[in-house]
Formats: structure tokens, C-alpha cells, sequence
């Protein structure tokens, strides 16, 4: 109830600060709301079928088949099996939100989801041989080669400070 | 569930607005030294930019004199940390899990950075 006030009073700020820039810069203004209308329709042309994906993800695949693959005793199958599912999948980084939830509900590991929400974040292939074409392969090459370690080291953080904190009993 | 997504897509639609490639470019082009990578990440993390767009973009500072570390630290920055999506982010994995991914990719974005402006600098 509360974070419903919160978002209410932010609405309320931006519809006024749109209101302020209309009378300053009117075609700003009307950019403002197209491009959330932009992103809006985005974000809905994404989320349905990302939604069937997660239903369907809940009723094929069993349990037990995550927790194999990537659950507290996969080891190095889990990390290569989260590295394979992020980098597979197209799509921002939020359709991956409801997906990696759905997996920890099958008993992956935070670890893991985090590994796949970091890679699905950063690497994929389309993206790597853009990078490479604008930026170049030195370029392209050397980040991509420390932002695969950077990844597990920023999982194996989370994943301790959030067990520290209590994360698994709230989950 | 509607009110904090609308106010995501709503200020979506400042962003895009206000910070806009050529802000980018002079934020990011023109400092340089530790002041030039914590702005370029700070950019990074808060804006939205599609990877065809934001990869050309990065390409033309570089050859216009960015520092490698800037132009590192803005597309790492750029894909792991998304201070505007953190609302949806903690819907789904809650307050914690969001700041400490978060923070932890804005350092280790930093870092890499780092280690490529020493490397190709």
C-alpha cells in the first residue's frame, strides 16, 4: 500500500514536470510521451510471448530438471547450463526478470540465475560481432574476455551476500 | 502491479528524451582521466540504448578521442546495470537482489574499464 502511494506521487511529479516542459519546450514535451509510448508498445510486443515461454517453461519442464541441471549440486554443469540459456535467448534484460525467477522457483541456485541474468545481460552473439565491427576485435575481444569472469565473481558476491542476509528464507 | 510500470514507462520516456546521443557524446567525449569513466558509467547505467545504435555511437567517440576506459566502462555499464529498469528488476527479485546486482556490476564495470584503458590505452 504504501510503494502504490510512492508510485501514485511519481506519477503525479512526472505528469507535472511533463505539464512545465510543455509550456517551456512544447515539442519536447509531446517527445516525452511518444517515446514512452514507444517503449510501451515494446515492452507489450515482448511480454506475451516471453509470458507463454515461462508458462509453458512451468509445465514441461519438471523440477527435478532444473535442480539437476542447475541446482546446489550441478557444480560446473550449472554455470555452463545458465551461460547457455543466456546467451541463447534474445530480448532486454527485463523479459529475463520473470524467467529467472521461474527458474529459482525450480530450485536453480542464485548463483546460477544471476550467472543467466548477467550473461543474458551482456553476451550474446549478435551483439559480440556488432562490437566487434564498430569497436574492433581488440576491443570487442578484451571486454568480452573480462566480463565473463567479472560475472561469476559478481554472482559468487551476490549470492553470498544475499544468503547472508536472509534472501533464501524470504524466497 | 500497473501504477509503478507506468511510472517505469513514463520516465522511460524522460530519458529518452533528455539524454540523448549527442548528450552522450559530450558527457563521455570530452573529460577524461577518472572523472571521464565514472561519468561514462554513470551514463551507461542510466540510459537506454539499443546495441545498434549505442556500438556505432561508441565506435565515433573512440576515433574521436574518447579514452578506451570511457567508452569501456559506458557499454559495460551500458548492458549489466539499469538504474531505470531497477523497479521492474525488484518486482521480481526484490530490493536486495536488484541494489547488490547492480552495484556490484556498476564496480566491476569500473574495473574492466580499467584494465582496458591500461591494456589498449
Amino acid at each position: 500500500m504504501k510503494r502504490l502511494f510512492l508510485a501514485r506521487n511519481i506519477l503525479a511529479a512526472m505528469a507535472l514536470a511533463n505539464v512545465l516542459i510543455y509550456f517551456l519546450e512544447p515539442a519536447k514535451a509531446f517527445s516525452i510521451l511518444s517515446n514512452a509510448k514507444t517503449y510501451l508498445i515494446e515492452m507489450l510486443s515482448i511480454l506475451p510471448p516471453i509470458l507463454v515461454l515461462i508458462g509453458l517453461f512451468q509445465v514441461w519442464v519438471p523440477r527435478d530438471t532444473v535442480e539437476l541441471m542447475m541446482g546446489n549440486q550441478s557444480g560446473w554443469k550449472g554455470i555452463l547450463t545458465a551461460i547457455f540459456l543466456g546467451t541463447a535467448a534474445m530480448g532486454p534484460l527485463y523479459a529475463a526478470f520473470p524467467l529467472g525467477v521461474s527458474l529459482l522457483e525450480k530450485g536453480a541456485t542464485l548463483f546460477n540465475v544471476a550467472v543467466f541474468l548477467c550473461v543474458w545481460a551482456s553476451i550474446k552473439i549478435p551483439m559480440i560481432l556488432f562490437e566487434i565491427k564498430f569497436l574492433g576485435t581488440d576491443f570487442a575481444g578484451l571486454r568480452l574476455a573480462l566480463t565473463l569472469p567479472s560475472i561469476i565473481l559478481i554472482s559468487f558476491l551476490l549470492n553470498t551476500i544475499l544468503r547472508r542476509r536472509g534472501f533464501y528464507e524470504k524466497a | 502491479m500497473a501504477l509503478p510500470v507506468l511510472a517505469t514507462i513514463w520516465a522511460i520516456g524522460f530519458l529518452l528524451t533528455i539524454i540523448t546521443p549527442s548528450i552522450i557524446s559530450k558527457a563521455v567525449g570530452q573529460e577524461s582521466g577518472w572523472r571521464g569513466i565514472v561519468l561514462a558509467a554513470l551514463f551507461g547505467s542510466i540510459a537506454l540504448i539499443q546495441a545498434f545504435i549505442a556500438f556505432p555511437l561508441a565506435g565515433s567517440l573512440l576515433r574521436q578521442g574518447a579514452s578506451v576506459s570511457a567508452i569501456a566502462a559506458f557499454v559495460t555499464t551500458l548492458v549489466m546495470v539499469g538504474v531505470i529498469t531497477a523497479p521492474l528488476e525488484i518486482k521480481f527479485f526484490g530490493r536486495q537482489f536488484t541494489w547488490w546486482r547492480n552495484f556490484l556490476s556498476f564496480v566491476m564495470a569500473i574495473i574492466i574499464a580499467l584494465i582496458m584503458g591500461n591494456i589498449l590505452g
